[in-house]
């Protein structure tokens, strides 16, 4: 079947030639994976978080392997948003793909500004403001964990993006996500991406250490599919902008998951790893999938969960 | 420069080494040999079983031991739960294989070369003696614990003049510490080169003789690795000034693609 699908985002909707995106952290600038696949061929790229200037990140050990997942403290490490626009961006297919630039920054002064760069930049499709990195001390997800810096953040980027969609990608380490959803629905949000990682740990009982140098990271992985699921669910039918669906997407039949209780499109990260071709043969399995099932219409079968 | 693919490869053998010692620890996995255009020795490649179902997700990363017309390959010791269970493949098998991944080992035919390795850390010398144009100008001083028939070293000293240092007991490790002091010291008056493979503590040991002795040294390093094509950022080590992109120089670099051979001087193992 035709596989794409428009992201309905105010006045400037994203058109995917199909819902499978890459999540950011998973798939560094796209250029990595040029050798393992026609990038032409996804639905989007979702870019490794930018800061407005270089972070070291964290200490190592900064990931490990976990029973159907992987824990990570990565921490934001990256150029810089100059060192994108300049050697990575230009690199990238993005006239034939929406390239997204996930953005990170300590407050929302900051967070404007990385806005305001990146809505200069042609090549950018959309903006997706991290508001929930469990590994960063200054701000990441303390902003994601209460309503009103959430929406602070929100009201900044969008202030600064111009044009660009604006997605604010939710953390599961809240009380409650459909609060989190609504209060950045009403700051301007033009999507939802849904969702970060777990927060999480592993310890080795006979060095006595943890797995990771920053003690607690990230949880992803087919792990947490579940929560993701859950999450998705709950947040589509709380709000009227679209949602995009993360969360230890392994097989075409997860994709179908997302879109089934609610998503519009999905990411997909730690299965990137699993080989560096997953999400090429992932699109070309959903496009099987779809034929087999007889799908053939994205907003007939979009939450279309019988519950 | 070269081209990485992401190839299905079937099986051949999987041998066990050193039996004798009681449970087998140590194998030489044979595939198929992929479909690729150059390699050198110092490549690794990405290796993770296709019947491995979702609970370990990651692929493993494995020096590449050797490359000849019908097959690939690579030696491993059993270390970890990934590591188990590849020690459980069959004949017949398929095995999902990406690369030769990262950069190679200096190769200078008329250079005094050096090979120091630690353990299972012999591995890729075994495809860098075999494709060196001068073997006459190599030697290797190679560290073990466990006893010398768990390593594939009979194919390294078939080729090339190689000793070996079994470490039995403590006092042992010691010895081996002053005797890569005095090779190394003997290599930088002949201004050669020092090429190192083994466990992190052993290529301490390596770097802080080599910048004492001044010695050209060479270290391959091993860490955890998601995705090994940079883009997971897992694998990073720490640069010095002398990283030769001053944008990188005391930063961080990913193992994978800027390595996993990096000059002793350039990198520092000096976590901050």
């Amino acid at each position: 079947m035709d596989l794409s699908v428009t992201i309905p985002g105010g006045l400037h909707p994203l058109a995917l030639r199909n819902p499978v995106l890459t999540a950011s952290g998973t798939f560094g600038y796209g250029v990595e994976f040029e050798p393992y696949g026609d990038l032409t061929a996804l639905g989007g790229i979702v870019v490794k978080g930018l800061s407005l200037k270089p972070r070291l990140g964290n200490p190592m050990p900064r990931v490990a392997e976990t029973p159907c997942g992987m824990l990570n403290a990565v921490g934001l490490q990256n150029d810089g948003v100059e060192c994108f626009i300049n050697e990575k961006l230009p690199r990238l297919p993005w006239r034939e793909l929406p390239v997204i630039a996930n953005i990170y920054a300590c407050d929302p002064g900051e967070f404007g500004e990385l806005a305001a760069v990146l809505a200069a930049e042609e090549g950018v499709a959309a903006l997706e403001v991290n508001i929930s990195c469990p590994n960063v001390k200054e701000g990441g997800i303390l902003f994601g964990q209460d309503a009103r810096q959430a929406a602070r953040v929100t009201e900044a980027v969008k202030m600064r993006a111009g044009a660009k969609p604006v997605i604010v990608k939710l953390s599961p380490n809240v009380t409650d996500i459909v609060t989190m959803a609504r209060a950045v629905e009403d700051a301007g949000a033009d999507m939802l991406s849904c969702i970060n990682t777990l927060s999480g740990m592993g310890v080795d009982i006979r060095t006595r250490r943890p797995l990771l140098a920053n003690v607690i990271g990230g949880l992803s992985g087919p792990a947490i599919k579940p929560v993701a699921l859950r999450c998705v669910w709950q947040v589509s039918r709380a709000v009227s902008i679209p949602v995009i669906g993360i969360g230890g997407i392994a097989s075409a039949e997860d994709v179908l998951e997302f879109i089934l209780v609610g998503a519009h499109a999905v990411q997909v990260g730690t299965a990137n790893f699993m080989r560096p071709d997953f999400a090429f043969r992932l699109v070309d399995e959903l496009n099987e999938l779809c034929d087999r099932m007889g799908i053939t219409d994205w907003d007939a079968f979009r939450g279309s969960l019988k519950a | 420069m070269h081209t990485s693919a992401c190839t299905e490869l079937k099986v051949l053998d999987l041998v066990p080494f050193g039996l004798t010692s009681g449970e087998a620890r140590f194998y030489a996995l044979r595939l198929e040999r992929p479909d690729w255009g150059t390699w050198a020795p110092g490549q690794f490649v990405m290796l993770r079983p296709a019947g491995w179902a979702l609970d370990m997700l990651w692929a493993r990363p494995f020096s590449i031991c050797r490359v000849s017309r019908r097959d690939l390959v690579i030696f491993f010791q059993v270390v970890g739960r990934g590591t188990r269970r590849l020690a459980e493949l069959h004949a017949g098998d398929t095995v999902h294989v990406w690369g030769p991944l990262g950069n190679s080992f200096a190769v200078e035919p008329d250079t005094p070369t050096l090979l120091l390795a630690g353990g299972i850390g012999i591995a890729p010398f075994i495809g860098y003696v075999h494709e060196h144009p001068k073997p006459w100008n190599v030697w290797m001083d190679f560290g073990h614990r466990m006893p010398l028939g768990c390593y594939p070293f009979d194919s390294i000293s078939d080729r090339i003049m190689a000793d070996t240092h079994m470490e039995e007991c403590p006092e042992d490790l010691q010895k081996f510490i002053d005797l890569l002091g005095s090779r190394m010291a003997e290599f930088a008056e002949k201004q050669g080169l020092v090429l190192a493979c083994g466990p992190t503590p052993f290529l301490k040991t390596v770097r802080d003789l080599a910048l004492h002795h001044g010695v050209r040294t060479q270290l391959s390093l091993e860490t955890r690795m998601a995705c090994g094509v940079g883009a997971c950022l897992g694998c990073v080590c720490r640069t010095t000034e002398k990283w030769p992109d001053p944008a990188k120089a005391e930063g961080r670099v990913q193992t994978c693609t800027s390595g996993p051979i990096f000059w002793a001087d350039q990198i520092t193992f000096d976590e901050a």
